[in-house]
């Protein structure tokens, strides 16, 4: 293993100094970065660990109604935190859906953000590839991609970003709190991940030495508890990244949808809100065959990458799937199998 | 050698006469759970160094360059090992004596023919420090295509398939059989490269005393990984001491000694301090064996009523270029259904891999969940149940040979495991039952079948002065086991209670235990057990049927039993005489005695001997996701005699779990252009987690062979895979009507 040095600064602006200097990495839970140490595929020259900073470990309650959830609150502290997921309970299911319990206790909310693709070719230090080396090329392009992108994809990169947690929060417009050199300032999860475009490398945000300090849920994202979930099909039961997965969130008043909210997961770069669909459910009724034209517009754009069209078909179903388990409710308690088709959520249909 | 902890560590079991058919828990399972248990990793003699595997990242063709001195000049690195330096070997590592002996990379020249192939080995005196070395070798290649998949090179007839059984093989005329047959069917199947992912990565601390070698390495066969190191190296086997009290797993990769093992103990002769080489997960994809892919095509001819008129099975796999095992799948045809035609025919492809070699139910695992597939086919051709099929096919002699069986309570298997699953109320057609919450659900089934094999095993036991007794023997635990099963067949040997009985065994200096392998390491090295606890025993009752003061003078060898650290008169049990006191009247310290186990050649040619088994499963499937979950497995097995149920429950359970595993989740994933497996990690190379199997049940069926061995003892370590991954495929075919034909089953497979 390359020699690094390793820094753990006492406050955020000493953090932040660190980082800046180039070829340093922030350490988080390490969950993601050491595997990636490890394997070859970044050899940062300076650790920053911040996990012992603490002002970055509080879930606070905002006078506007907001929530603000510190960067490092654990992924299994914050599912677990009783009014949280009551108030958002998709992103608890969706949370809980992700790894193993050994990787939630150690995951934090900016490295769940920040992780980067599954891809194997980005893992594979022999494979060329433009994420990890610009212009070297896109081995996954005619290589093993059946799980690769169906959205947003460019020739540059069929990656997709693999992220459970982020999936309800874009859908519930979550905003990333970021201090770096010249400051804090927030930028909407939408927009904190990037298309890869010609610039896979390029897949945030982030300027060098920014921190994520905190991600922040506006007051609206608590009116959809009573009707939220998360739905993520995988090939095993349980510890699977999401072969597609999806939350839907909806106000539904007198059998008409006040508000709507649609995000998949596993299909972009990014996780991917889908407006168009929202539109189509916006004040439509709440049934199915509305669920399905909410479906069909939300994968309007898409096209396979590889050997990957089955997703594009599947991501429809599991769109329908998910917006019946919303309008049927929120369960009172999360369900054993956390965003399983098999946790026998209420109001699921199987007799399609 | 002997344990430095005590395995006893348990309080006595209250029970009567025999130790053998007792639940007894593990005696190493304290050990293991408090970390006690000292794994070949966890050996640091003084003085250690570290060695790190350079590998290939090209599939096929030289390596042109290494920057030796990038890697020299990091602080740290002792020594770079690479074809230049590499100590001399007194046997050409391609060398093949014989077909158990496998061809091994060993740096003997600068040809890269699989990926992860080493190619040069860093010794440091730390682990980050020959790692960061062995990135700084920035090796340069001259590569060639890859030969990859299973067309993409030129097939062949093997000479050999698994341990060197006819690659093609006839009983009958199967066209005839075809031809005659009312209804037939043809399906091809495919399944995808396997590798063994043991938990515990092979592993070896090697040190040299002059032309003496000491080892810790995980090891399913001591004395053959000492014979062949000793061939590597020329030096009397003697000379080497392995010791292999724990093994993380071996599932036939451990049961060669494989090439990165042979580097750490010739990087400990480079350098002439001890080296300690643990191979990283991803380096486990390559040099340590393989389960290969394989094509199979099934042609089954069925009459009237639903008898089978013939069994084609055909099996198209893979060996590496540079040497030879051909995964034996058809062959799994050979013993499970009556027919008066069955060939059975393989050809083979050489690709740009490592050797593929045994893998947990090698051939019989590829080869049933393609049999029983095509029978679940051929079952609903005919329109019959699939069990009524089975039955209606029951070979009452084993179909190729025409031996009777030793034993066969298949029957029994059947009828119990349907019954616990509640098979009768089965729909005989597809995609007709749902559950309350509406998913697919579905039922199938499939036969278990291994073959009840011995190797060799020999065994030493002691009765000491303090009426204590010693077993002594080679085995191996590899977590199936052996520590308890052994000690209980020691103590039932030697007459003793299990906690009087000091068993030894993880060690290359005791008797040759033979492989723990082939299912046959309980029936082998217990049988050299059982034998020389008998000869120890008649030892003892000589000295005391022979003495005038004894008071069971005059009873003659066969008129003596022994029981709790006594000699009764069979004849007279209230006349008996307790160990200690015999030895003391003779005046000695202790008596030993000798035992072999083997297979008897003569029941060999009279009898088929096979252990036997049903399993049922019930899948329940996302209708649009095709999603798929084992809700419920349960599986029959006799398998002759147990000696501890407890352990044989856990083996039928690890066995069917991967049964699961092999239908729904496991495969190498390799880009088919580099050749490059995708996936060489435990995150991405998927097996069942816990939510995959939440209901497993086995039963343990009575089962009495009198010729398999004195003891009765078939094998239970691999079965549990066959049989299961049919049973999972079929029912995933009985809940959606898609038949499956490439395993593993995908989603999109699904997605009608
Ligand atoms: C086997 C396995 C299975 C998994 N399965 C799933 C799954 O099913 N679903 C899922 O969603 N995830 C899954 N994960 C991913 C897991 O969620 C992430 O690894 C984890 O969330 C990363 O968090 P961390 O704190 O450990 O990040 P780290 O590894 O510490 O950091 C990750 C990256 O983020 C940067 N970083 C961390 N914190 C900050 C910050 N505050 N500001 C700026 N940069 C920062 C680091 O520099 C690094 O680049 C899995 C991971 C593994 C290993
Ligand atoms: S898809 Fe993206 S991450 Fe994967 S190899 Fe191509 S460029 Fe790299």
């Amino acid at each position: 293993m390359r020699d690094f040095d390793y820094i753990r600064p006492a406050t955020i602006p000493d953090a932040i100094a660190a980082a800046a200097e180039p070829g340093s990495a922030y350490l988080a839970g390490g969950t993601n970065l050491l595997d990636l140490m490890k394997g070859g595929v970044t050899s940062p020259e300076r650790i920053v660990d911040i996990s012992r900073l603490p002002e970055l470990n509080r879930i606070e309650r905002l006078d506007d109604g907001g929530l603000r959830i510190g960067a490092l609150v654990r992924n299994a502290d914050l599912a677990h935190d009783a009014a949280f997921a009551r108030t958002y309970p998709a992103v608890a299911e969706a949370l809980l859906s992700g790894a193993s319990a050994q990787l939630r206790n150690a995951a934090t909310v900016g490295g769940n953000l920040l992780q980067r693709t599954r891809c194997s070719y980005f893992y594979d230090t022999a494979s060329a590839c433009n994420k990890r080396e610009p212009s070297a090329g896109c081995a996954a392009l005619g290589g093993e991609n059946r799980l690769h992108a169906v959205l947003g994809w460019s020739d540059a990169c069929i990656a997709t970003h693999p992220s459970d947690f982020c999936v309800p929060l874009v859908a519930l417009d979550a905003v990333v709190e970021i201090e770096g050199k010249a400051g804090r300032r927030h930028v909407t999860l939408a927009e904190f991940h990037r298309l890869p475009g010609d610039t896979p490398q390029r897949e945030n945000a982030l300027e060098p030495g920014d921190l994520i300090v905190a991600v922040r849920l506006p007051a609206e994202a608590a009116s959809f508890a009573a009707n939220a979930r998360y739905l993520k099909v995988r090939e095993r039961t349980s510890y699977a990244f999401a072969v597609v997965s999806a939350a839907a969130a909806l106000v539904v008043d007198g059998g008409k949808i006040r508000a709507a909210r649609l995000a998949l997961g596993g299909v972009a770069a990014k996780p991917w809100r889908s407006r168009s669909a929202e539109a189509v459910l916006l004040g439509a009724g709440a049934n199915e065959a509305n669920f399905i034209r909410a479906a069909d517009a939300a994968l309007a754009d898409a096209s396979p990458s590889g050997d990957n069209a089955f997703k594009i078909e599947l991501a429809r179903r599991i769109v329908v799937r998910a917006l019946m388990s919303a309008q049927a409710g929120t369960p009172e308690r999360l369900p054993a199998l956390p965003a399983s088709p098999f946790s026998n959520i209420p109001g699921a249909r199987h007799d399609a | 050698m002997t344990l430095e902890l005590s395995l006893n560590q348990q309080p006595a079991h209250a029970r009567q006469g025999s130790s053998i058919g007792q639940p007894l828990t593990r005696r190493d399972g304290f050990l293991k759970v408090t970390g006690a248990a000292r794994y070949a990793a966890d050996n640091h003699p003084p003085g250690m160094l570290h060695a790190v595997l350079a590998v290939s990242s090209i599939t096929r063709g030289r390596v042109a360059s290494l920057d030796i001195e990038a890697a020299k000049a990091h602080a740290g690195v002792v020594e770079v090992m690479t074809p230049r330096n590499r100590p001399a070997l007194a046997a050409d590592p391609d060398a093949k004596d014989h077909p158990f002996m496998f061809r091994l990379d060993l740096l003997q020249n600068d040809q890269v023919r699989y990926p992860n192939q080493t190619i040069a080995v860093v010794i440091a005196e730390t682990l980050e420090a020959a790692t960061e070395g062995a990135a700084l070798l920035s090796p340069r290649y001259e590569a060639l295509p890859a030969r990859v998949g299973l067309d993409d090179a030129e097939s062949f007839v093997p000479r050999g398939v698994g341990v060197g059984g006819p690659a093609v093989q006839h009983k009958g005329d199967i066209e005839a059989g075809l031809k005659s047959a009312r209804t037939r069917i043809e399906a091809t199947y495919e399944t995808p490269a396997q590798y063994h992912n043991a938990m515990e990565p092979h592993a070896i601390v090697a040190a040299w005393d002059g032309d003496r070698l000491s080892i810790d390495t995980p090891s399913q066969g001591l004395a053959m990984a000492q014979g062949r190191i000793a061939g590597l190296f020329g030096i009397a086997p003697q000379n080497i001491h392995i010791r292999s009290p724990f093994l993380g797993g071996g599932f036939g990769s451990k049961g060669m000694i494989s090439g990165p093992q042979v580097l750490g103990i010739l990087a400990a002769r480079l350098v002439g301090r001890p080296v300690k080489l643990v191979l990283r997960r991803e380096q486990m994809y390559g040099p340590v064996g393989h389960r290969a892919p394989t094509r199979q095509t099934l042609r089954m001819g069925m009459d009237g009523e639903g008898r089978l008129t013939a069994i084609h099975h055909h099996a198209k796999t893979a060996s590496s270029t540079f040497d030879d095992f051909f995964e034996p799948a058809a062959d799994a045809s050979h013993t499970l259904y009556a027919s008066p035609a069955i060939t059975t025919s393989h050809e083979a492809v050489r690709l740009d891999t490592g050797t593929p070699l045994f893998m947990r139910a090698p051939g019989e695992a590829t080869g049933s969940i393609a049999l029983e597939s095509a029978i679940d086919e051929a079952a609903h051709a005919c329109g019959m149940d699939p069990l009524e099929f089975r039955l209606r096919n029951h070979a009452e002699v084993e179909p190729m040979t025409g031996k009777p069986f030793s034993s066969k309570a298949l029957r029994e298997c059947y009828s119990q495991a349907a019954k616990a699953f509640g098979w009768a109320s089965r729909p005989l057609q597809p995609r007709l039952m749902r559950d309350a919450d509406g998913f697919l659900t579905g039922w199938g089934m499939g036969t278990a079948t291994f073959p009840a094999i011995m190797f060799q095993a020999e065994a030493r036991a002691v009765l000491k002065a303090d009426g204590s007794g010693l077993m002594e023997t080679g085995a191996q635990d590899m977590g199936q086991g052996a520590w308890t099963a052994f000690a209980q067949i020691a103590a039932d040997g030697l007459g003793l209670d299990i906690e009087q009985v000091d068993f030894r065994a993880g060690s290359s200096d005791l008797p040759n235990a033979g492989i723990a392998g082939g299912s046959g390491h309980t029936a082998t090295a217990g049988m050299a057990i059982h034998n020389a606890g008998a000869a120890v025993i008649a030892r003892l009752a000589d000295l005391a049927t022979g003495n005038e003061a004894s008071p069971l003078f005059g009873a003659g060898n066969e008129g003596v039993l022994a029981r709790g650290g006594r000699l009764y008169r069979r004849d007279d049990e209230s006349r008996s005489e307790s160990y200690a006191e015999i030895l003391a009247r003779a005046g000695l310290t202790e008596i030993e005695g000798h035992g072999k186990g083997a297979p008897d050649p003569a029941s060999q040619e009279t009898y088929a001997k096979h252990a036997h088994g049903a399993v049922f499963a019930e899948v329940k499937v996302d209708p649009d996701f095709g999603q798929i979950r084992v809700t419920r497995l349960v599986g029959a097995f006799a398998a002759g005699r147990v000696i501890n149920p407890r352990l044989v429950r856990s083996q039928y359970y690890g066995g069917m779990i991967w049964g699961v595993s092999f239908a729904l989740h496991e495969e190498a994933i390799t880009d088919r252009r580099s050749g490059r497996i995708q996936n060489a990690n435990l995150a991405e190379y998927h097996v069942p987690v816990n939510a995959d199997v939440p209901s497993v049940e086995a039963l343990l069926v009575h089962e009495d062979d009198p010729y398999v061995n004195a003891l009765g003892i078939k094998g239970v370590g691999e079965i549990g895979i066959t049989g299961t991954a049919g049973a999972v495929a079929n029912a995933v075919w009985h809940a959606t009507g898609v038949r499956p034909r490439r395993f593993p089953i995908r989603i999109e497979d699904l997605l009608v």
